[in-house]
Parts: structure tokens; C-alpha cells; sequence
């Protein structure tokens, strides 16, 4: 019963057999952290180290995070580097696009707050946020991807401990 | 029956797109599923690097040159920086001279790899894009041991590089070269002359030379049309004139000369020539200091500058007017993928909807080279 270890102290097994017993918030952030489908979607120098984050090397596959290319699959969406005035309003249709519960993770300094385009570029956002809500931020030029698989344990563990009764998306 | 109403339909492919490279959005004009007009829409990655420079000093600009082309860091680096040494007229050690040529010819082959894993990826087939990407982190842990960062590396100055290389560096590099050999055969074996790859590629968005030239088309893109023209022989800069290597072109070993499959074996064929390229140059680097040359401020006189290079997606050029203050007066970028998107209209009207996304992906653009 390999998933039901996984579940760990989250879930109560009579000895006889097979019923289980556990919350239906752990079960649900369970089964929400462990498939996070993430959008195939990149921006700029920030969405080369993504693909190698979900290439060979590092592997996110392991994470259950795989790229679908339609916002009506995904569950999570990475802001994968600098976001122009023009792109930011297909950003915020893709996002509205998306069913819920959806996670936002910045990453790069571009999306977080405009990054080395912070000064002159008048045609950049100054920040995804500014949009569309984010969850994680992670910062670097370009963030190694190593700092990348940190945010996305990062917004594991979020979800991990949301509750229905608090959860609103 | 024969007055059955028709009518073309336009549809959207872009900005959120998995096979257009980034952020490009194509406007397709369709006659059922036959394909009679693209329009590409630029500016979504649209970064002002004009306007960036006219802020920044001189070297101050490497860093947003790394970011135009962003698979291709070093190139755009190496083109302008010999621009800015060209304004100032100095003279760089030889050993900076060497060094700066294995590195434009390890990112050559990262660059390539990314396109060939890509193209693959976008034909269908995942597999080699895994096998590229892994081949890929070898040469980006290269980088790492010379400049410490994996992308965008700031590591070419005005008048020397960052960091001097270590022998363990030498030593590494050749086992990469030891190893990377048979790999290039692998991809070859498992995509290039693979049944389906052909199929969907072979015969597919045929360039023909005349409007090659004339839309200043360069490269693979080029030369996949058979026009030998390479900048690194025909008009050398920095040191490439001592190299032995030879100009791959397309030659119709599959398909016509010309269409997508040749453009894409071109990229395979130049990965080879790089590997040539730096074991001659490891061989003979000489000793020096690479930091002998590096002026304290750049400041150069009055006046401009162009200098073209051959970069992976094609040639390459910076153009600096100065004024003789610290910050360039004026750089502009000429960038190849911009200028090798633009014959997309031209061969892709009478092709399926499916070859549309074959066709694109032969170019191997960047959206941050075409936006600037």
C-alpha cells in the first residue's frame, strides 16, 4: 500500500483490512501537492532553466509536476521571466483561464519586480504581482534550479496546510 | 453542391504556445487546413536594450547583451565587446584571445543542442529532448567552473574575460570532447534519421537561395540552402582564421536542399566542427595574464563601430556610435533570428497547419534576439 505510507501519520488503517480513515483536507492537499500540473509556458531567459529543471538532470517529473500546454489542465502557473505591459494582459486572460485551486510561483528577479529592466524599461511590469496574486517568489538572474525545486517544495508545504474551511480560490 | 459557401478563417497561435519558442504570436490565415497567409506579431518580449544602453557605461552593457540571446550569452558577448575593443583600439593578450573562442564554440554547441531538442519535442518525440538537455548540462558545468553562473555570465570583458581558466578546466573539456563525440552519433541514430522525423520534415518549407539572400537570412538558415557562407571563414574576426574546421551546408542527404530537414542537420553537422575547433585551440592556448588588458574606464573617442560575428542562429552584429563620454551614444543589435523569421510568409503558404510548427522550429529562433 504504497500511497497510503505516503500519507503517513495523516491517515488511520484498522488492522483487518481496508478501510481508512483520515480528513478530508489531508486527503485533498495530499493529492493537490503531489500532481501539480504546471503550465508549458515560458517568457524569457528564466523559462531555459525551467526546461532544464524539468529536463533529465533535475527532473520534476519526480515532483508529479508536468507541463501541459492548456491553461484548463494546470494547477500551477511559473511566471518564467521578464513580463512586458503587453504580455501582462494574456498573462492575467491565462490566469483567469485556469480552474481553481490555482498557485502562482514568480520566478526571477523580472517577475518578481521588474529585475535589471527595474530602471528604464518603461515597457515592463514592475512585478507579476501587480496582476495576478503569487504564492512564491523566487529570486536570481536566472534562479538556479536548484532554487527553483526550493520554491516549489516551498508552495508544497502551503498547500500541505491549507483547509477547506479557510480555502477560498 | 457547388455552391457550398466557404471562407478562409483566421486563427491565433501565440503568445502561450508551446512551439513557438517563447512569446511569438502567429496570426494564421487558413483555407481549410492549407495555410495561406502568417503574420508574426512582435514586442511581447520587447526589453528596450537600446535604450538600456544609452544609460550604462560601457561594460555595464554585457550584462543586458547576455539577456537578448539568452542561449547564446557568450556570442552576443564576444560580438560586442570586439565592437567596443574596435572603438578603443587596444590589443588583447592571446591567451584572452583563445579562451574567448572555446567558450562561443562550447555555447555553439549548447545553443545547438537546446534547437535540436527542441525541434524534436516539437515533431512529437520527447525522448531526444532529454538526451540534449543532459549532453547540455555538461558544457553548462564548464561554465560553472570558469565563471560560476549557468546561463548568463557576464564573463567576456572589455579587453580580457572574468576569470582565468584552471587546468582542471583543460582537463574536463577534453573529456567532454572524448565524450560528446559518440553522443552527437546517438542523437543522429535516434532523431535526425529517424522514418517519422523525416516524414514530417523532409520536403517541408523549402527556402530557396534567392530569397534566402534577399531577406538577409543567415546561419543554418542559410546555409541549409547550400550557400556556403560562413562568417568565421569569410570574414574572420578574433582568431578563427588559425582553425582547421570546415562550413557545413545542407546538401539534400534527405529531402531537397533547403527545407526543414537540412536547415535541422546543418545544427548536427556544426556540432562536430565546434568540437574540431576547440581541441585546436586548447591545444595551443599560450600563457598570460588575462586581466593585462583591461582598461580601468572605457572611455573611448569619438566615433563608430560595427563589427559581425557568427553567431549560432546566425551572424550577429553590434553597431556603437560614441560620443567620447563614458556611456555609448548609440548600440544597435542586428540580430539573426529577426531577419530569419521573416521569410516564414513566404514558404509557408500552401503547407498544412501541422508544418507551420515544423517550419518555425527549423529557424531555431529566440524571442529576446528578435524583440531586443
Amino acid at each position: 500500500m504504497g500511497i497510503l505510507n505516503k500519507l503517513d501519520n495523516s491517515v488511520e488503517q484498522f488492522e483487518s483490512g481496508n478501510i481508512i480513515i483520515t480528513s478530508m483536507d489531508k486527503l485533498l492537499n495530499w493529492s493537490r501537492l503531489s500532481s501539480m500540473w504546471q503550465m508549458f509556458f515560458g517568457l524569457a531567459c528564466c523559462a531555459i532553466e525551467m526546461m532544464a529543471t524539468s529536463a533529465s538532470h533535475y527532473d520534476l517529473d519526480r515532483f508529479g509536476i508536468i507541463p501541459r500546454p492548456s491553461p484548463r489542465h494546470v494547477d500551477i502557473i511559473l511566471i518564467s521571466g521578464t513580463v512586458t505591459l503587453k504580455m501582462a494582459t494574456r498573462i492575467k486572460r491565462l490566469y483567469d483561464e485556469m480552474p481553481g485551486p490555482k498557485y502562482i510561483l514568480s520566478m526571477g528577479s523580472c517577475s518578481n519586480c521588474g529585475g535589471p529592466y527595474w530602471e528604464h524599461g518603461y515597457h515592463v511590469l514592475k512585478g507579476i504581482d501587480r496582476v495576478i496574486p503569487v504564492d512564491v517568489y523566487v529570486p536570481g538572474c536566472p534562479p538556479r534550479p536548484e532554487a527553483l525545486l526550493e520554491g516549489l517544495i516551498k508552495l508544497q508545504e502551503k498547500i500541505r496546510n491549507q483547509s477547506l474551511a479557510k480555502h477560498t480560490a | 453542391m457547388s455552391e457550398l459557401r466557404t471562407e478562409e478563417l483566421t486563427i491565433n497561435m501565440g503568445p502561450q504556445h508551446p512551439s513557438t519558442h517563447g512569446v511569438l504570436r502567429l496570426v494564421l490565415t487558413l483555407n481549410g487546413e492549407i495555410v495561406t497567409d502568417v503574420k508574426p506579431v512582435l514586442g511581447y518580449l520587447h526589453r528596450c536594450f537600446e535604450k538600456h544602453c544609452e544609460a550604462m557605461t560601457y561594460p555595464q552593457v554585457i550584462p543586458y547583451t547576455d539577456r537578448m540571446d539568452y542561449l547564446t550569452s557568450m556570442n552576443n558577448e564576444l560580438a560586442y565587446v570586439l565592437a567596443a575593443e574596435k572603438l578603443l583600439g587596444i590589443e588583447i593578450p592571446e591567451r584572452v584571445e583563445y579562451i574567448r573562442v572555446i567558450m562561443s564554440e562550447l555555447q555553439r554547441i549548447a545553443s545547438h543542442l537546446v534547437a535540436i531538442g527542441t525541434y524534436g519535442n516539437d515533431a512529437g518525440a520527447f525522448t531526444p529532448f532529454l538526451y540534449c538537455f543532459m549532453d547540455r548540462e555538461k558544457v553548462l558545468e564548464l561554465f560553472e567552473m570558469v565563471c560560476g553562473a549557468r546561463l548568463l555570465y557576464n564573463y567576456i570583458w572589455v579587453g580580457g574575460v572574468s576569470h582565468d581558466i584552471t587546468p582542471e578546466f583543460v582537463t574536463k573539456t577534453k573529456e567532454f570532447i572524448k565524450y560528446f563525440r559518440p553522443r552527437i552519433k546517438q542523437v543522429n541514430n535516434l532523431l535526425s534519421y529517424n522514418k517519422i522525423f523525416i516524414e514530417r520534415t523532409a520536403g517541408i518549407g523549402v527556402l530557396p537561395v534567392d530569397v534566402a539572400i534577399n531577406a538577409g537570412c543567415s546561419g543554418p538558415t542559410l546555409r541549409g540552402s547550400g550557400v556556403k557562407y560562413d562568417l568565421r571563414k569569410d570574414d574572420p574576426y578574433s582568431i578563427y582564421d588559425r582553425f582547421d574546421f570546415d562550413v557545413c551546408v545542407g546538401v539534400g542527404e534527405r529531402g531537397v536542399v533547403g527545407d526543414s530537414w537540412n536547415r535541422y542537420i546543418v545544427r548536427a553537422y556544426e556540432m562536430e566542427q565546434s568540437l574540431r575547433i576547440i581541441e585546436q585551440a586548447i591545444d595551443k592556448i599560450p600563457e598570460g595574464d588575462v586581466h593585462a588588458a583591461v582598461p580601468k574606464r572605457v572611455k573611448p573617442v569619438a566615433g563608430e563601430s560595427y563589427v559581425r560575428t557568427e553567431a549560432p542562429k546566425g551572424e550577429l552584429a553590434y553597431y556603437i556610435i560614441s560620443d567620447g563620454s563614458l556611456n555609448p551614444y548609440r548600440i544597435k543589435a542586428r540580430s539573426p533570428s529577426f531577419c530569419n523569421l521573416s521569410v516564414i510568409n513566404q514558404i509557408s503558404r500552401g503547407h498544412m497547419i501541422a508544418d507551420v510548427v515544423m517550419i518555425l522550429g527549423s529557424f531555431d529562433i529566440v524571442l529576446g534576439c528578435i524583440d531586443r
